[in-house]
């Protein structure tokens, strides 16, 4: 409790210190907020909640690792972990994904929360449990005469995640196939009735969704660290994120991401890392009661 | 022979077998002891998951709430758990049997209290979310239980604690909780079977069928939801407090709230047996402990792939579960009257329209 009460004076007493935090965060949460925009996208268009979402993630951080260790620079990792993914979101979507899309939600749920421990646990028998971080050796900058350090890999990962999030809107507003998405999300019957291949515009959003995390995890391998068993974590902060937002909301999704970065960096900071998967549950608890006091206000139950 | 016979038949029988089994198995005690506490969590989670509609995943929290009540009680009763959690490196303290027994019980006894007034409180939080935001509502409050518990050094942190240890033999000791788990499954069914006939299963059920039709005729929905999760964690409370004594050691994350085990195993057990009745889930859970002990000794190391693969192929292909799938092909022989085959299919379209509709 003292800890706490220290850094909290630490943070009134040195302005600037809010800004480093502040700067960390916004260049985290861009990587959650890119994830998360996954996320909002299957959840809308095939309404299935994809608890792998997190182990996704931890797939691409691992390829980028692998790719480390081999000598060949991360940042590469990000295509590759594109592409690999990508195969692997077809494969799920074929045996698994197709047959769960038409039943209730809590199969879907079940089916990858199911996938989810077996990715974990595979990465856990391949990889070891260690925690593992890809080296890009890269500069730190440091401002405001060293109280401020900014990593030059945060700022690319930043960078690489605003590029592949506007490349991914664009291509949602412009291309065929986005239009298809977008016409599937809201109503696929009627889709369907305009000659769109419905089943074709699901699979392709799932690995679009697959691809999207392949490079967020690459990004993660390269700025953070990757381990096993934080895929969890990953689908629950961007669950947390989506349900703050509403899925089809996404600037919100977008500045919830951000949000979420940053409230991990303060909270973080206060209390101390170790309480940094407590706190994220805990704001998930917080963001569903809030949804269902305001849901209150518009439904009349008998109580 | 129609359900009504069956039943008490099915007891019986039930009884014989967990009277006798650690006679004729003598080897395998523990792991039938094990059985009884995968029976006593799948049907808590079937009075949720399968006769209200309500797919939880964090029943879990109740059995580790269950746990460390009970262990707080029982040390408590006589020492200072803060002392004793701390020193558990340096020193040891022995329980005279006098002081083992009469803390057991109390702890036992206020594990099921404390976990019932828990699932009240928890209760107010989540019963307001419906479906999947229900269960991943449920699954942060496991997991911010095991967070919880794993930062908070009164109760030993993430080294846990070690309980007291039983007075007595192995031997005894192996007899004493199997029978404990053994009568608690045994009279948690006793009990299921009672609640399932009454009006509050009938409410349960049309819960699940349709809330908001159940609403408008009047019934206070959530004061049942909150009743049926109540019984659930009063049950899974002392579950918790007798399994922390028979393993000796808790833990928050592996043991007390494991959710990547037990608290899917609940669910697995339930889809496999079969949801909505009430020997589904028992069946499920033998099966599945069969196949999970199987996995656990020939797969050692592939045990969870292994999990992760047998939930996705039981979500995916055989949801109904084995009784389910039996009520199906004969349902005459367990009392069911089936409609003649015309009305039923008309029910069959009539059902089928909403979905097709969407």
């Amino acid at each position: 409790m003292d800890q706490v009460i220290g850094n909290i004076s630490v943070l009134m007493t040195a302005p600037i210190f809010n800004f480093g935090l502040l700067i960390d965060g916004l260049l985290i949460g861009s990587i959650f907020a890119l994830a998360a925009y996954g996320l909002a996208l299957v959840w809308g268009v095939m309404n299935v909640k994809n608890l792998a979402q997190g182990d996704f993630i931890m797939i691409g951080g691992y390829l980028t690792w692998c790719l480390g260790r081999l000598g060949i620079h991360p940042l590469f990792g990000v295509p590759v972990a594109i592409v690999v993914l990508w195969v692997i979101g077809w494969v799920l979507y074929r045996t698994v994904i197709s047959k769960v899309i038409t039943r209730d939600l809590f199969t879907s749920l079940l089916a990858t929360f199911g996938i989810a421990i077996v990715i974990q646990q595979g990465l856990n028998l391949t990889f070891g449990p260690d925690t593992q971080s890809a080296q890009a050796q890269l500069p730190t900058w440091e401002f405001a005469g060293g109280l401020i350090t900014v990593t030059a890999t945060r700022v690319i990962g930043f960078i690489f995640a605003a590029i592949l999030a506007v490349a991914v809107i664009l291509f949602m507003k412009n291309s065929r196939m986005g239009q298809a998405i977008r016409a599937t999300a809201q109503d696929a019957r009627a889709a369907r009735v305009l000659g769109i291949d419905t089943e074709k515009v699901y699979s392709f959003t799932f690995c679009l969704n697959a691809a999207i995390c392949g490079a967020a995890g690459a990004l993660v391998a390269v700025v953070w660290n990757v381990q096993p068993f934080m895929g969890t974590t990953y689908s629950i902060r961007l669950f947390v994120i989506v349900t703050a937002a509403g899925f089809g909301n996404l600037p919100g999704v977008i500045a919830a991401g951000f949000g979420m970065g940053v409230f991990e960096q303060f909270g973080g900071f206060v209390l101390g890392a170790q309480f940094q998967q407590a706190l994220i549950v805990l704001l998930l608890l917080f963001v569903l009661a809030v949804r269902q006091l305001q849901q209150l206000k518009v439904r009349q139950a008998v109580q | 022979m129609n359900g009504a016979a069956l039943q008490p038949l099915t007891f019986w029988l039930l009884l014989l077998f967990g009277v006798t089994a650690p006679l004729l198995f003598p080897a395998y005690t523990n792991q039938i002891a094990v059985l009884w506490l995968m029976i006593v969590f799948a049907s808590t989670w079937d009075i949720l998951g399968g006769q209200m509609g309500y797919n939880s995943l964090g029943n879990i929290f109740f059995f580790g709430a269950g746990m460390y009540v009970s262990a707080v009680v029982q040390i408590g009763l006589f020492y200072d758990v803060g002392l004793y959690t701390s020193g558990a490196r340096t020193i040891h303290i022995a329980f005279s049997p006098e002081q083992y027994f009469i803390g057991f019980v109390l702890g036992i006894a206020a594990a099921g209290l404390v976990s019932a007034a828990l699932a009240v409180a928890v209760g107010w939080i989540v019963f307001g979310l419906r479906g999947p935001y229900f269960a991943i509502g449920t699954l942060g409050v496991a997991v911010a239980g095991a967070e919880l518990m794993a930062s908070w050094e009164w109760v030993g942190a993430a080294s846990g604690i070690s309980m007291p240890v039983f007075p007595g033999g192995p031997e005894a000791q192996k007899l004493f909780f199997y029978l404990l788990l053994f009568g608690l499954a045994f009279a948690l069914l006793l009990f299921l079977r009672w609640l399932y006939s009454t009006n509050f299963g009938l409410a349960i059920n049309a819960i699940r069928d349709d809330e908001e039709k159940a609403e408008a005729m009047g019934l206070h929905t959530r004061r049942y939801k909150r009743t049926a999760w109540v019984i659930s964690a009063f049950f899974l409370g002392i579950a918790g407090a007798i399994f922390g004594n028979m393993t000796g050691f808790i833990e928050p994350r592996d043991i007390a709230f494991p959710t990547t085990t037990f608290n899917i195993f609940m669910v697995l057990m339930v889809l496999l047996g079969g949801k909505g009745t009430l020997w589904g889930p028992v069946v499920g859970a033998v099966v599945f402990h069969l196949i999970k002990e199987f996995t656990w000794t020939y797969f050692l190391g592939w045990q969870f792939v292994t999990l992760g693969l047998l939930i996705v192929i039981i979500v995916v292909y055989f949801q109904q579960g084995i009784v389910g799938w039996i009520l199906e092909k004969y349902p005459e022989r367990f009392g069911v009257k089936v409609a003649p085959k015309e009305p039923r299919s008309i029910d069959g379209q009539l059902a089928a329209q909403p979905e097709g509709a969407e």
